[in-house]
């Protein structure tokens, strides 16, 4: 139903966009997007030339091993079930430690911001947290969880949730207190007022800190399983860099790398559409 | 709905200064009565309007909405403050939608009253236009219309047509006149025109440079219904409030600016 009314609205307003001007307007974007991108495709086909030509001729193969040898490690890994088996399990504990994380940050954080004097009594002990290196506790939490899943699932979900949890706390505090009182007087209770208010104005803020926390998630069970695991692709980098093999090296950390830009392109497009209401 | 503050005074304290805002201010507003605020810039208008909502809290006094003292956020009125507040990340539409959908009307009533209401206030067509993308008077408007949409029995509004140009105005006023008419809202009306004030309203409170005080209560001797803002401004009625205000009004606005100077 309101669907159908926003359609027939959206003839009205979207109607200007067939104007020549803003035709050709689009038509310059379109030429932008094509020309970085044919630039993008440079670069990489680049960089990757001048790995081929180094490896073997200027520097040691063993050092940095070679395009064509780490392409061939990648496509025997997929065909042979190493790839999934490691893939999965790390992908699996980023995404919970990242879950888990980001729930707790973003509660903790909404709670903070709603209740200052809970965050004047915490705020040195915050401060504290948040100035040692998160990494540091990886071993730590290697003794309380044992070698397992669970323990880089804790060392990504800490990072994640100190990162949501200030970023969280920093939105509610900016919340422009006369929507709070305009949507309270036009029948607004506590619920409808974080509900339509505070989260949809943190949101900014929130969704930084979530950008700015996957790779943060990635490295953390990343470590976590160079550290002790028998399983995940931190496991098998470090496995290969015991025993020289920079070739799986280079392979785990192109897999990582790849990773890391899903997720964050993902979190892009959701970024642009949950504030698309910005100018 | 009658409105009265007693003996209300407000006195704002922050760590660089105090400043008396309002002082010693009785008035009584009676249940579809049509009020106009006017007064020089920074003498209590809005701080006396944010305590009608029960944003802010008197010093001393008490506000009265319907005989019981207003002591907290006031749900009984519309509240269209003097800085813009629909919020960003509504559409135009669904900031109208908002009030309705907090009183739980269902999603197909929401649309069409919305619909409505944006068309009454001439904004067709920009139903799914985010405030980034409206202009300040198309702004104000969307606050108006939300307004509308849920009809709430008490109207403030804090300069609404400020922001709009002399035509629109007239049309705007209009709207409001002919709104006021059939629903008999209360209506505290906060303007810089006394032109305006004239046209829609049947009182107009003159309040002081600050510290605001009620300088002067004029009842309009225009009558109270089928007043036509492009045409009464002709009327002897007009004219004779129309002076006697600025008479009131002119002192005050030379003493602000001695205050500034
Ligand atoms: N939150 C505040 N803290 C301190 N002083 C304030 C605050 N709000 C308003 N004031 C002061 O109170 C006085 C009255 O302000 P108010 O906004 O009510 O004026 P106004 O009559 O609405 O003016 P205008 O016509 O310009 O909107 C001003 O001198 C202003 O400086
Ligand atoms: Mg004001």
């Amino acid at each position: 139903m309101s669907g159908l009314v926003q359609q027939a609205a959206g003839i009205g307003t979207e109607a200007p966009a067939l104007s020549p001007a803003s035709a050709a307007l689009a038509a310059a974007d379109a030429r932008h997007r094509w020309f970085v991108l044919g630039a993008r495709v440079v670069v990489g086909i680049a960089f990757l030339l001048l790995w081929h030509v180094a490896s073997g001729n200027w520097i040691d193969t063993l050092l940095i091993s070679s395009p064509e040898a780490v392409a061939g490690r990648l496509w025997r890994w997929l065909i042979d079930g190493t790839l999934w088996f490691h893939l999965s399990i790390t992908l699996l504990a980023t995404v919970l430690g990242f879950a888990i994380g980001s729930a707790v940050g973003f509660s903790t954080g909404l709670l903070f911001g709603r209740f200052n004097t809970l965050a004047d009594i915490f705020d040195p002990y915050i401060s504290a947290l948040y100035s040692i290196p998160k990494i540091a506790l990886a071993p730590l939490f290697i003794i309380w969880f044992g070698i397992g899943i669970e323990s880089k699932v804790a060392v990504s979900a800490a990072i994640v949730f100190l990162v949501i949890f200030l970023n969280t706390y920093a939105g509610v505090r900016e919340v422009n207190p006369l929507y709070i009182n305009t949507t309270r007087i036009m029948g607004g209770g506590q619920w409808a007022v974080l509900r339509h208010v505070i989260v949809p104005s943190a949101a900014a803020w929130v969704i930084t800190g979530l950008k700015v926390s996957v790779p943060y998630a990635l490295v953390g069970t990343v470590i976590g399983e160079f550290m002790s695991a028998n399983r995940g692709i931190g496991f098998l980098i470090a496995q290969a860099t015991g025993l020289f093999n920079t070739t799986s090296v280079y392979a785990g950390i192109v897999v990582l790398a790849v990773v890391g830009a899903v997720i964050n392109t993902g979190l892009k497009h959701f970024e642009s559409w949950v504030l698309r209401w910005r100018p | 709905m009658s409105i009265s503050a007693r003996g209300v005074r407000k006195l704002y304290v922050t760590r660089r200064r105090e400043t008396l805002a309002l002082d010693r201010v009785d008035l009584d507003i009676a249940t579809g009565e049509f009020v106009a605020f006017v007064g020089p810039s920074g003498c209590g208008k809005s701080t006396l309007m944010n305590m009608v909502a029960g944003i802010l809290a008197p010093s001393e006094g008490t506000i009265l909405h319907d005989g019981r003292p207003v002591t907290g956020i006031n749900q009984r009125v519309g509240y269209m403050t003097q800085a813009d507040a629909v919020l960003p990340w509504r559409t135009a539409r669904e900031n109208v939608e908002l009030p309705l959908r907090l009183r739980g009307v269902g999603r197909a009533a929401r649309a069409a009253k919305a619909a409505e209401t944006l068309a009454a206030v001439g904004l067709t067509g920009f139903d799914n236009a985010f405030p980034a993308e409206l202009s300040g008077g198309m702004r104000k408007r969307v606050a108006l219309a939300q307004l509308l949409a849920y009809g709430p029995g008490t109207l403030l509004l804090d300069e609404p047509f400020g922001a709009l140009d002399a035509q629109l105005k007239l049309v705007m006023q209009e709207l409001l006149l002919r709104i006021w008419e059939k629903a008999g809202q209360t209506v505290i009306f906060v303007t810089h025109d006394l032109g305006e004030a004239v046209t829609l309203a049947q009182r107009v409170v003159v309040f002081s440079a600050r510290p605001g005080r009620i300088k002067l209560i004029e009842p309009i001797a225009l009558p109270r219904t089928g007043r036509d803002p492009f045409r009464t401004r002709f009327a002897p009625e007009f004219e004779r409030a129309y002076s006697r205000l600025w008479e009131a009004l002119a002192p005050e606005i030379a003493r602000e600016e001695e205050v500034v100077a």
